[in-house]
């Protein structure tokens, strides 16, 4: 059995679209600050934009790609107005801690 | 060249995401997602995709990260403390979690027909995805920019000190 081939399957691609994907729903699980829980759900959507390129590659086509294009500016959008609501929450709090963050808990 | 490149990012991906987990610092959280970024934009080279490597660099690693450290900088956030959460996430979240990957990967291990990348695959170039992205859809494309500008009046509303009325603050 030879090891040294020089391609890779594009089902490794695939596994760790899913393992970053799953690591981005830990960190979101266990990260205590509000800041770091936001990059965990960066992380989760750069995720899944591997699996669309992976996707893209394996059929020739090009519409994958023009998806991922298309998540990378809804993100840059996310990212600025959810930063903003990050501001706003720690003028009004003073504090990062979702746990003390809990007006709208039950 | 390929698996060896692709062995190289893909565990510096994984450390990055690993090392985005355990650190206390936020600021160190963010440098490592960066870290996580441009990797996956080797990775999106790997696969072909030129545009959106460059994309990648630029906008994520680039443009978001820089926000986020400037926020984190801004808030001066801190250690982040420990605390244990609510129970919920340890009795539902973390077997959710596993289940999820469980249910994800082998459901990609089980796929058929599907093909290997090679070093010297086809490359997207910008021209062909500009082809489609700027005749096909170009209504989304538009639309897109559209957002993004309420994103960023929405950001400057909602940043800003002072209330509704836009009346400073006493």
């Amino acid at each position: 059995m030879h090891i040294v081939s020089h391609e890779v399957p594009l089902v490794w691609y695939l596994i760790l679209s899913a393992v970053l994907f799953c690591l981005g729903v830990v960190g979101f699980l266990i990260k205590r600050n509000l800041i770091t829980v936001f990059m965990s759900i960066e992380l989760m959507l750069n995720a899944v934009n591997l699996s669309f390129v992976t996707f893209a590659h394996q059929w020739h086509e090009v519409k994958g790609q023009i998806f991922v294009f298309f998540v990378m500016m809804v993100a840059a959008a996310e990212a600025a107005v959810g930063l903003a609501i990050i501001i706003a929450v720690f003028r009004a709090r003073s504090t990062l801690a979702v746990d003390r963050i809990d007006l709208m808990k039950l | 060249m390929h698996l060896i490149l692709f062995i190289i990012f893909a565990a510096l991906c994984l450390t990055g995401a690993v090392n985005l987990l355990f650190q206390k610092q936020p600021i160190n959280s963010a440098l490592s997602l960066i870290v996580v970024m441009t990797s996956l934009a080797v990775l999106y080279l790997l696969l072909g995709a030129e545009f959106l490597a460059a994309a990648q660099v630029i906008v994520y690693a680039g443009a978001i990260m820089v926000l986020f450290t400037f926020v984190v900088m801004l808030l001066n956030a801190g250690r982040e403390e420990r605390t244990l959460g609510s129970r919920a996430y340890r009795t539902v979240g973390f077997p959710a979690v596993a289940a999820i990957l469980a249910v994800i990967a082998t459901s990609f291990i089980k796929l058929q027909g599907f093909g290997s990348a090679r070093i010297d695959d086809h490359i997207t170039s910008t021209a062909d995805l500009s082809a489609v992205l700027f005749t096909k859809l170009l209504l989304p494309f538009e639309v897109t920019s559209v957002l993004i500008l309420v994103a960023i009046l929405g950001s400057v509303a909602l940043a800003r000190k002072g209330d509704a009325e836009g009346r400073e603050p006493k």
